[in-house]
């Protein structure tokens, strides 16, 4: 005798397909609940297969790395230049955003950041002469995040840049990133003007010396604390991070009043970082950065270590695959532009900035951040939306990083490179957007998915590497 | 001079009958001479390539990416009418965003695993996926306790009964593959029709057969307390009716159904026998069609014997209420005598099972030279499907006419263009059509089917054509309008597909 119950229960149904079922089954009095289902974005039987084989090595695999992350501890410890403490940095290398690229294939604003260091370091002294010199074999180029670093933008590093030095006080790893300069015409946009020179001597001559000092005096400062906290103020610290920077401006103001510099320099440097709403974003970046470093190369782990932008390409790190680059071409963002701007002037998406989403903060964390669901479509809703499909591409939720309206439940966090497949659902980034000539600088904001390209190939690699052990 | 124009969406998914609305909008627009909207699947690309709808954007596509293509008429026409395309599809989405945050005040459910955990008393998967993915999430959804309809086809016997091993395992049922039709306490699932509860319990593996005869007992004033639907394989010896046998002893115990009808081609004896030995055991009388199986056969193993699907409707119907009949038509008298030379029946079909039943029903009449795409046994294969001989029963919703386009039950483009066709033959003598309403066909064949009928009968009136409306009046698409629309353009109009086949058996005859 049969004992199914579905005769004598209330219908209660999970469509997944031809969305008219679902509706039919409403109006007739039923529960239904429609599966916004798509393909997955690689489907292949024996890949399959193999996957089902080894899936639950490869969950706790991922649940290991996720813990790692959690654990993690980003504390700022100081500043230096970039050649005294970046492994591998020498005089004629440029660091830059996103996967290895060589000069020919740079996009616009790259090419601009890089004349415009070489112009910094005294390379060259003129546009021409620097951009042969870049051309030329003199100068090598490498991924900052080969060297510990990362860069928003075109996420360009030369030899004397001034960085923060962040330390993961849990595994005692380390991660770099240079000061933030603002917006207008900056470096990072591919500008290199002298105003932009300029700007960088003096963050080189005042701000850093002032700030480094200041930090000696604050000791180690907890970037995972006011992280947290900027979350709960309505950052999600990708393109938004104003209450990351007024907590960072807090906690460092007084004891730059305590350096030894003139009076004028400490309110230079305190209306520099105050006025620079993105001040923090070259905090929350390495933040990211130095957590998840500490998870790489974990054997059968399929979460993420980065995403990262060159401009021209997209590309992505996994855990077990450790220093292997899978890459496709990038993509120009949705977004809103400043007066005078289109999507016709926009570059590629572009920066190292997608570390922030990679470490369960930027679009994954949106949904605490109202303020800026202009970009995501003007409803708060959407922003919601966004977050709630995170956690479907993500190995699990973050132990600090909260969202106050999902009643403080954790960020999705650590993304798992399967999930994405399978379910063919993308990571979601909210970012600046460049304009695609050097030195215009940024032309608005906006959202975009990643590339389905650079998942494909890393699916494919992961899951046949599964054989060899 | 024509130009083929498209574009790639890459990661856009729209679901097949979404992605078919559209594709009929396109189709619609002035100047476009063909048109496709699909999924970028290998099949997909070689039907395209096969429609010469084709384009070098093409090459790179993958699974996920929508493919957006069309003919115009000139450069200038396809360009603008690319851009009106791109724009519907955009607004379908955006139809559907707002659908599942403002309706349900949440977000979009991505997944079968997240829709388990906000729905943890769901109790039904229903599927409808592309064959190559739906075999994973019914066992999927089978391996965390659910039932599962499964709409989807190419799925595979092995695939199959793997899937049932594990249901029958587990006391869960597995609707499917390919079914298409379900009706469960008044809850119409995929292409079903709006019917009033009842004592009568169905199980089916024919879809249209189940339609056919839940309509029918609506129609005569009876209920139906649940149809259920196996799939046409699960009959056979390999799968040895696990699906059958199962919703068989659930319609017993369900305390609703006094009466149990079966519809279906004859199962393997194996099948036969064991459904024979529940009915033994049955405390409700049990009526079986099993189109083309014996009296002998039937009543052998303890069922009522239905010849027919409408004689199984009002059989199951009497047990209930012994007053009940069917709806018929007597006023058949503008049938000319039509037999002068060699004409023959065309009969165009948008269910499989009418064509069927309708070749048994001309066969055992004694009607010679019968042709079918779908030949049942003793019947001779047509040459070339789009071309009729003889006495000829086309099933359209055939795999053949399907590929790349919606079932006739949606889109009628294709058999329309069939009955003009047929009608300005020589040799035909008379046409049957069905006309199959309810959830999931066509919601409007007041304008996209009654025209087409209108204009054959203009273009030669003394060709009867005869067609029956399978629904009820709750139907969504009007029934009884149809029907006298159908009537005042000259149709005749019977009320079962047994009727309209004996009709045409007279009337081939110059009875």
């Amino acid at each position: 005798m049969s004992s199914n119950k579905l005769l004598k229960e209330k219908l209660k149904i999970i469509n997944l397909g031809i969305e008219s079922f679902h509706q039919t089954a409403l109006a007739h009095g039923a529960k239904s609940l429609h599966v916004d289902w798509k393909p997955p974005l690689v489907f292949d039987k024996k890949l399959q297969e193999l996957l089902e084989k080894n899936r639950s090595k490869i969950e706790a695999a991922n649940l290991k790395a996720l813990a790692i992350v959690n654990r993690g501890r980003p504390m700022l410890i100081g500043l230096a230049q970039a050649g005294e403490v970046i492994p591998g940095m020498k005089k004629n290398l440029i660091l830059h955003a996103g996967p290895p690229i060589e000069w020919a294939r740079m996009c616009g604003p790259m090419r601009g950041a890089i004349i415009g260091a070489l112009l910094y370091e005294g390379l060259a002294h003129n546009e021409e002469d620097a951009a042969s010199l870049a051309a030329s074999s003199q100068v090598e180029y490498s991924p900052c995040h080969e060297h510990q670093t990362v860069g928003p933008m075109a996420g360009v590093v030369s030899f004397s840049m001034p960085v923060f030095i962040l330390e993961n006080s849990e595994y005692k790893n380390r991660a770099y990133c240079t000061m933030n300069e603002g917006l207008g015409k900056v470096l990072r946009y591919g500008a290199y003007s002298l105003e932009v020179i300029t700007k960088l001597r003096w963050m080189e001559k005042t701000l850093y010396p002032i700030l480094k000092e200041a930090i000696s005096f604050a000791g180690p400062v907890d970037l995972k604390n006011i992280i947290a906290q900027a979350l709960h103020m309505g950052d999600e610290l990708h393109n938004r991070n104003r209450a990351g920077t007024s907590l960072f401006y807090r906690s460092i103001a007084p004891h730059i009043l305590k350096t030894k510099a003139e009076r004028q320099a400490q309110i230079d440097v305190l209306n520099f970082i105050n006025g620079n709403d993105h001040f923090f974003l070259n905090l929350s970046m390495p933040a990211s950065k130095v957590s998840l470093d500490a998870a790489r190369g974990i054997e059968n782990s399929s979460m993420l270590t980065a995403m990262a932008r060159n401009g021209t390409d997209f590309g992505i790190q996994l855990s077990a695959m450790n220093g292997r680059w899978f890459v496709g071409p990038a993509e120009v963002p949705d977004a809103l532009f400043f007066p005078g701007f289109s999507k016709a002037d926009a570059n590629p998406d572009i920066g190292d900035s997608a570390i922030t989403e990679t470490a369960g903060l930027g679009g994954f964390a949106i949904a605490a951040s109202p303020a800026i669901v202009q970009f995501v479509g003007g409803v708060a809703q959407d922003a919601i939306n966004y977050t709630m499909q995170m956690y479907e591409i993500s190995v699990g939720e973050n132990s600090v990083y909260q969202i106050p309206y999902l009643n403080f439940r954790g960020t999705p966090t650590g993304i798992d490179l399967i999930k994405v497949v399978e379910k063919n659902i993308l990571p979601f980034i909210d970012t600046g957007v460049a304009h695609k000539k050097a030195g215009i600088g940024q032309v608005g904001a906006g959202v975009l998915s990643a590339p389905a390209m650079p998942f494909k190939l890393a699916y494919e690699e992961f899951v046949k590497g599964l054989l060899s052990h | 001079m024509s130009v083929t124009k498209g574009i790639v969406k890459k990661g856009d998914y729209f679901d097949s009958i979404s992605l078919m609305i559209i594709s009929k909008k396109i189709r619609e627009m002035e100047g476009v001479i063909d048109s496709a909207v699909v999924m970028g699947s290998a099949e997909n690309l070689l039907i395209l390539k096969a429609a010469g709808l084709y384009i070098e954007d093409f090459a790179n596509v993958s699974d996920s990416d929508l493919l957006l293509v069309l003919l115009g008429r000139d450069e200038e026409i396809a360009s603008k009418r690319l851009n009106e395309a791109e724009e519907l599809l955009l607004q379908s989405k955006k139809k559907r965003g707002t659908l599942s945050s403002e309706k349900n005040g949440s977000f979009a459910v991505t997944s079968l695993e997240s829709a388990y955990k906000i729905m943890p008393s769901a109790n039904l998967v229903v599927i409808s996926t592309a064959g190559k993915f739906a075999y994973s999430q019914a066992f999927s959804a089978l391996t965390v306790g659910q039932n599962v309809m499964l709409f989807s086809d190419n799925i595979t016997i092995e695939e199959e009964l793997k899937l049932k091993l594990l249901a029958q395992k587990r006391q869960l049922l597995v609707m499917g593959p390919d079914c298409g039709t379900a009706i469960i306490g008044g809850v119409p699932l995929a292409f079903a029709n709006s019917v009033r509860l009842g004592k009568i319990g169905v199980v089916g593996a024919s879809g249209t057969g189940m339609q056919e005869v839940t309509s029918l007992i609506h129609n005569m004033g009876g209920g139906i307390s649940h149809a259920l639907g196996t799939g046409g394989r699960d009959i056979k010896e390999k799968i040895g009716g696990i699906s059958f046998l199962q919703a068989f002893e659930m319609l017993e115990q369900d305390e609703n159904t006094k009466v149990i009808l079966l519809v279906a081609k004859p199962p393997h004896q194996t099948v036969l026998e064991e459904i024979g030995k529940k009915v033994a055991s049955c405390k409700y009388p049990v009526v079986a069609v099993f189109l083309g199986a014996t009296k002998e056969i039937v009543e052998k193993h303890h069922m009522i014997y239905g010849k027919t699907l409408e004689e199984g409707a009002l059989l199951a119907c009497r047990l209930v209420d012994p007053r009940a009949q069917l709806e018929c038509n007597n006023d058949v008298t503008s049938i000319k005598n039509v037999t002068s030379g060699d004409k023959y029946i065309r009969a165009l079909y948008s269910g499989g099972t009418f064509c069927y039943e309708t070749q048994l029903i001309l066969q055992e009449a004694g009607i010679s030279s019968l042709y079918s795409n779908t030949p049942a046994s003793g019947i001779a294969t047509l040459a070339n499907s789009n071309i009729s001989q003889g006495n000829c029963i086309v099933d359209l919703g055939e795999d053949e006419f399907t590929k790349g386009r919606p079932h006739p039950m949606i889109d009628f483009s294709l058999r329309n263009r069939r009955i003009l066709e047929e009608i300005a033959r020589p040799d035909t003598a008379l046409i049957i059509l069905d006309l199959v309403i309810g959830h999931g066909a066509n919601l409007d064949p007041q304008r996209e089917f009654i025209p087409t009928v209108v204009k054959a009968k203009k273009l030669a009136p003394h060709i009867p054509i005869i067609c029956f409306v399978t629904g009820t009046d709750s139907d969504p698409q009007n029934r009884q309008e149809l029907i006298k629309m159908l009537k005042e353009s000259g149709v005749v109009v019977v009320f079962t597909n047994a009727q309209a086949a004996h009709l045409a058996t007279k009337i081939i005859r110059g009875i």
